[in-house]
């Protein structure tokens, strides 16, 4: 196995591992601070996508299509938070999921509605289309490269502004002991309207940046939840660096499999039964991964400290 | 609370019938027809339901005489919702004649329902092997294919052309293993690696890097609906698209062109039919569709347009009347109809004998992508597994 192809399948899994991370972490938080399991959360990677290929189309730009797509999707989060889940924090999770499950159907007919139930067409700017050599003999597409550093970027700051900011001081105390914030004076209502908005909005910057690779079409959402879920199990519910360290194993852990899995047990086993068993255990890697970290540390591995 | 629901319910169920005595005694053509309607597969449906809407207006409303009225269903993607709509068909609907269904498993599940029913079956498009071999049905036609033969007829041009050192991809689950096992049936050429990927999976990169690093000649893979749009886009944001020429089957097609554009130029495909075949009834279909719909129909929608026909024909020869099944698979095998692949001819498992085309896709139409055939592959194609059917004719 040459190291050229374990790097650039380093920076796949690198690259899927920040994707999934932005959708985690506002599925985590809302989860960790509001108690709210949200399976509608694909949805929002969805209108995320959705509204940012009509605002690319719309403006005729690309950075000024992102922009307006991230916003729509932070008005559209705050939105459901106040219309729909406002009335669902004090019901029970099956409450709340059949609730949410509900507003993934109203979600995909709606977009199925608006624009139609075909995959969108969506293309790159000539200046996000080529390729970078990060090292030598090894070409990268610039957009995956963009989105790492974005994500990257995304995960510093979320982590600035829940350590070192106010407003991060409040969604920490609020994951700690709602009450007691509520009694202090805090409005705990905004401050959930404004944690599930940001949720949204990196649940829709999850889904812009994937726009262009993946296909922009009604239930895109939830192919991807079902991994972001994973991802949780194993960080712990409730904690970003777990969210971080969660989506980057998953990631990892994914893309390897499915690069690497099948020659490795190749030298074990006959080739045919390699080529049986290697997609079919590469498939179920994550899920295996997240079992052995449910046995081992039931809580997660990085668990918030909540109460 | 539950008398007055029960009382309404009796006084609804009393409307109803009713309502129904003398509508029975209208003489319609019932159609039950079932599709995706909902979902990402749910643009596949959209073309099947326009087209079968256009082959009743080009029937004037309708078969013989008779009205025509088609009940559409949505199975959901899922085999037991199918077998669940079927039977409100059969048995609310009262329909006479059953059709449609994209998917193998959902078509596996239905048929006997339809059949046990003592009705027919007109599939137009799921074409599962057991149904054209051992398990045929004289009440079962497909105005399809057989799942291998789109395969076969991609393995046969690359085997014609000398091709060797191909990378194979396609989704981890039975028409995945079909399509790859049709491919090897006709090509004989050095295969790189068969690769087996997650059914729904988004991302390919990683496939496409290793891919990349085996340096094969040509790529061939089966990825339908929102897949493909996935795989050829990151193929050729890999910069592959030069490098590696793509062949595939059920990837690129009029549902799928739309949200790939360029990324799709250079493609080849192999199909029984295309848009730009030159025969009366497909230019007419065709005319007629774009004026009326806007837009350029598949396959998937070329297929139901004939399936329609096709009954109209039994109609026609039954005088009016679907009620005799056994006139009805007799009227059905005479096929005298004209179909949008020129004359149509039944192999004795009940599924067509056709050509294959090569396709490519092109720059040019209103869209500024299109495919154009490029040659025939196939003559009178049989599928494989017709010997394995003892049906007597």
């Amino acid at each position: 196995m040459n190291l050229i192809l374990v790097f650039e399948q380093a920076l796949n899994g690198l690259q899927f591992g920040v994707t999934l991370f932005l959708m985690a972490a506002g599925l985590t938080l809302v989860f960790g601070i509001m108690n709210l399991v949200n399976l509608a959360h694909g949805s929002l990677y969805m209108v995320g996508a959705y509204l940012t290929v009509a605002a690319v189309g719309w403006t005729g730009s690309f950075p000024l299509g992102v922009l307006l797509g991230l916003l729509g999707t932070l008005a559209v989060g705050m939105l459901v938070e106040v219309i729909a889940l406002r009335t669902l924090y004090e019901r029970d999770h099956l409450d709340q999921v059949l609730a949410t499950f509900g507003l993934i159907l109203f979600f995909n007919e709606l977009v199925a509605i608006l624009w139609g139930r075909a995959s969108l067409y969506t293309v790159l700017p000539n200046y996000l289309q080529g390729f970078i050599e990060i090292v030598p003999g090894s070409i990268y597409p610039v957009y995956r490269a963009l989105v790492i550093a974005v994500g990257l970027a995304v995960a510093l700051l979320l982590w600035f502004v829940v350590a070192r900011t106010r407003l991060g001081m409040l969604i920490r105390a609020g994951a700690s002991n709602r009450t007691m914030v509520a009694a202090l004076g805090i409005n705990i209502r905004l401050l959930y309207t404004i944690v599930f908005g940001f949720g949204a909005a990196l649940a829709g910057l999850a889904g812009l940046m994937a726009g262009p690779i993946y296909s922009v079409q009604p239930g895109m959402g939830e192919l991807i939840l079902i991994q972001v879920f994973v991802v949780i199990v194993i960080g712990g519910i409730g904690s970003i660096r777990g969210a971080l360290v969660g989506a980057l194993i998953v990631g990892m852990v994914d893309t390897m499999g499915r690069a690497f899995l099948k020659p490795m047990l190749a030298h074990f086993i006959s080739p045919t039964a390699a080529e049986a068993a290697g997609p079919a255990l590469a498939s179920m890697l994550i899920y295996l991964l997240m079992a052995l970290v449910l046995a081992l540390r039931p809580e997660g591995l990085f668990p918030a400290k909540s109460g | 609370m539950h008398t007055p629901i029960r009382l309404l319910a009796a006084a609804a169920a009393a409307v109803s019938l009713a309502f129904a005595l003398p509508a029975a005694a209208q003489q319609k053509i019932k159609i039950g027809f079932i599709t995706t309607l909902t979902g990402p597969a749910g643009i596949i449906g959209k073309h099947m339901k326009d087209s079968v809407d256009l082959a009743v207006e080009h029937l004037g409303g309708k078969m013989g005489g008779v009205p025509i009225e088609v009940v559409f269903g949505d199975d959901q993607f899922k085999p037991d919702v199918g077998v669940q709509v079927t039977e409100e068909m059969l048995k609310k609907h009262q329909v006479d004649i059953m059709s449609g269904i994209i998917w193998s498993h959902v078509m596996m599940a239905v048929v006997p329902v339809v059949t046990g029913a003592d009705k027919v079956m007109v599939g137009t498009n799921a074409g599962a092997s057991p149904l054209a071999g051992k398990s045929c049905h004289p009440q079962y036609f497909s105005t399809s294919w057989n799942n291998d033969q789109t395969p076969e007829a991609m393995g046969k041009f690359m085997q014609e052309q000398g091709i060797s050192d191909v990378y194979v991809l396609a989704p981890n689950y039975q028409a995945g293993k079909d399509m790859v096992a049709g491919f090897k049936r006709y090509f004989k050429g050095r295969i790189v690696d068969e690769v087996f990927t997650t059914p729904g999976q988004q991302d390919y990169q990683a496939e496409i890097t290793q891919l990349r690093s085996k340096a094969p000649k040509a790529a061939f893979v089966f990825y339908p609906g929102g897949m493909g749009v996935q795989f050829v886009r990151q193929y050729f944001q890999a910069g592959l698209r030069e490098r590696i020429p793509l062949y595939s089957v059920f990837t690129v097609d009029e549902t799928t062109l739309p949200a790939l554009k360029e990324s799709a130029i250079g493609q080849w495909e192999t199909k029984f039919w295309n848009h730009d075949l030159d025969v009366p009834a497909s230019k007419k279909y065709i005319a007629d569709f774009r004026k009326k719909f806007g837009y350029t129909p598949s396959f998937y929608g070329a297929q139901s347009y004939d399936g329609i026909m096709l009954i109209d024909s039994a109609v026609r020869a039954n005088k009016g009347s679907l009620k005799d099944t056994k006139a009805v698979v007799a009227a059905m095998r005479k096929a005298d109809y004209a179909s949008i692949r020129g004359k149509f001819q039944w192999n004795v498992n009940q599924h067509p004998i056709q050509d294959f085309y090569l396709i490519q896709t092109v720059k040019g139409g209103p869209d500024g992508v299109t495919t154009e055939i490029k040659r025939k592959v196939f003559e009178k194609h049989k599928d494989s597994y017709y010997q394995d059917c003892k049906m007597a004719w």
